[in-house]
């Protein structure tokens, strides 16, 4: 792995609201990684790509729309169907409580609500990056 | 080497690995390279760059569709800077490149700059031959948002594409050194906004007084200045088709090997100068140097007489006098 951390920030699904992926994003900036933000509107394909040909560490997706029990196995097939199976993915954005269990069987590291502090993701991305 | 062979076999992911193992340096770095550097050569380099905000990456993603649309495939390097504080770096130009996904004729790839200053990063050369290598017909490399000075791409590309935008400044602006003076097609985009004619305008009279001689007798190149709205993708065919000028008055004028041999130039120098100095500080080491450090900062004696003791006796030659070129 490099030492430089490579991040994919990615917004799937139809909301259109990226502030909170963008705070996400200048925070792992900020904690001397490699960002990159694919913007608004992605399928799970286009991450998936943008992952492959980035060689990321990691997938942070933000979703807001609910979506996430359709959006995240779509996203979490598609990386193991292209070999990506060892990047970690987490997800940031509004998942009810009940939901979060079924997404970590589902093969995500981390779930993140609103008020989570910029510290503990960053902090939670390089551990599991870490032990990886 | 696997990576190398997978990455020739159009393995995408092998692709991707063999960038971040070249970007990195890494141990196999430059065996990959030297694997790699007979198929080089092929490519049509074209560099974007232009100040921050001009809109390069919408033109890039406009560009690679035109390509695609006359079946070429296209490589693309996008560089952003990193921070000098953290080495962090947000990487925002695939934002713009939405439409080129899905596309295998296509490869999209983010670099943070890591602490290069020339508008590239160190090592954007070196994934340049790694698309190159492996047959992208054209390898667009996109500057970081360049201020005057950041004209490192003229020479990785054949083609150097200046990216303006109205309202940038006057005439003067566009008759300093720097940037313009690396342009073999100027473009101005976001031309529905007012002031894109006088941009134009400016821009056209800092190149009739400033055409550079052609090379060895042949006629010079007269960058042609382009207006686009890379938004909407008018001006765009007008962008291919300069770039595709001024590639076929490269080969005709002799020019193509020519910078191709000048770049070669450079490069060793710069290998040279980096593998010297790393050679020369293993040799000196770090406490040494330091000590050198703390008596030039004392004033007990100056840089010049320091490098000269470092070095020991050879042939006297004039600090920077290899500055030129």
């Amino acid at each position: 792995m490099s030492e430089r951390l490579r991040i994919l920030i990615a917004k799937p699904g139809l909301d259109g609201h990226d502030r909170g992926a963008k705070v996400i994003a200048r925070a792992l900036r900020d904690a001397g990684m490699e960002v990159i933000y694919t913007g608004l509107r992605q399928t799970p394909e286009m991450i998936v790509e943008a992952a492959l040909q980035e060689d990321v560490d990691a997938v942070g997706l933000s979703i807001l729309s609910g979506a996430h029990m359709t959006l995240v196995p779509r996203v979490i097939e598609g990386l193991q169907k292209a070999g990506l199976g060892h990047i970690k993915v987490f997800v940031g954005g509004i998942v009810p409580d009940e939901d979060v269990p079924a997404l970590k069987d589902l093969g995500v590291a981390g779930v993140f609500g609103p008020g989570t502090s910029m510290q503990v993701v960053a902090d939670f991305v390089r551990q599991q990056l870490a032990e990886a | 080497m696997e990576l190398v062979k997978e990455a020739l076999a159009a393995n995408r992911y092998a692709l991707a690995r063999l960038i971040s193992l070249i970007e990195d340096d890494g141990a196999d770095a430059r065996t990959a390279l030297a694997a790699l550097y007979p198929r080089t050569g092929q490519a049509h380099v074209v560099g974007i760059t232009g100040a921050p905000g001009t809109g390069k990456s919408t033109l890039v993603n406009e560009l690679a569709k035109g390509w695609r649309a006359q079946d070429v495939t296209v490589g693309v390097v996008a560089v952003d800077p990193s921070s000098p504080f953290t080495g962090g770096a947000l990487l925002g130009d695939r934002v713009r490149m939405r439409d080129l996904a899905g596309d295998p004729g296509v490869f999209v790839r983010s670099m943070a700059s890591r602490g290069s200053l020339g508008g590239l990063a160190r090592a954007t050369g070196d994934v340049v031959k790694v698309l190159d290598a492996v047959g992208f017909a054209v390898v667009l490399v996109e500057t970081v948002g360049a201020g005057q000075s950041e004209v490192d791409i003229a020479r990785t590309a054949h083609t150097t594409v200046v990216v303006e935008a109205p309202g940038m400044g006057d005439e003067v602006q566009a008759l300093k050194a720097g940037l313009l003076e690396i342009a073999d097609v100027l473009v101005v985009n976001k031309a529905d906004r007012p002031g894109a004619a006088q941009t134009a305008r400016a821009l056209e009279m800092a190149i009739n007084r400033n055409s550079p001689a052609g090379e060895g007798g042949e006629p010079a190149w007269r960058p042609p200045i382009v207006q686009t709205v890379a938004l909407d993708g008018s001006g765009v065919p007008e962008v291919l088709k300069a770039v595709a000028a001024h590639r076929e008055h490269l080969c005709a004028s002799g020019q193509w090997a020519g910078r191709a041999r000048a770049r070669v130039e450079t490069e060793l120098i710069n290998v040279l100068q980096q593998e010297l100095l790393a050679r020369l500080r293993a040799r000196v080491g770090e406490g040494e140097m330091q000590a050198w450090v703390e008596r030039i900062t004392a004033r007990e004696v100056d840089v010049y007489t320091a490098v000269r003791a470092i070095l020991g006796p050879g042939t006297g030659t004039r600090m920077n006098a290899d500055k030129r070129g």
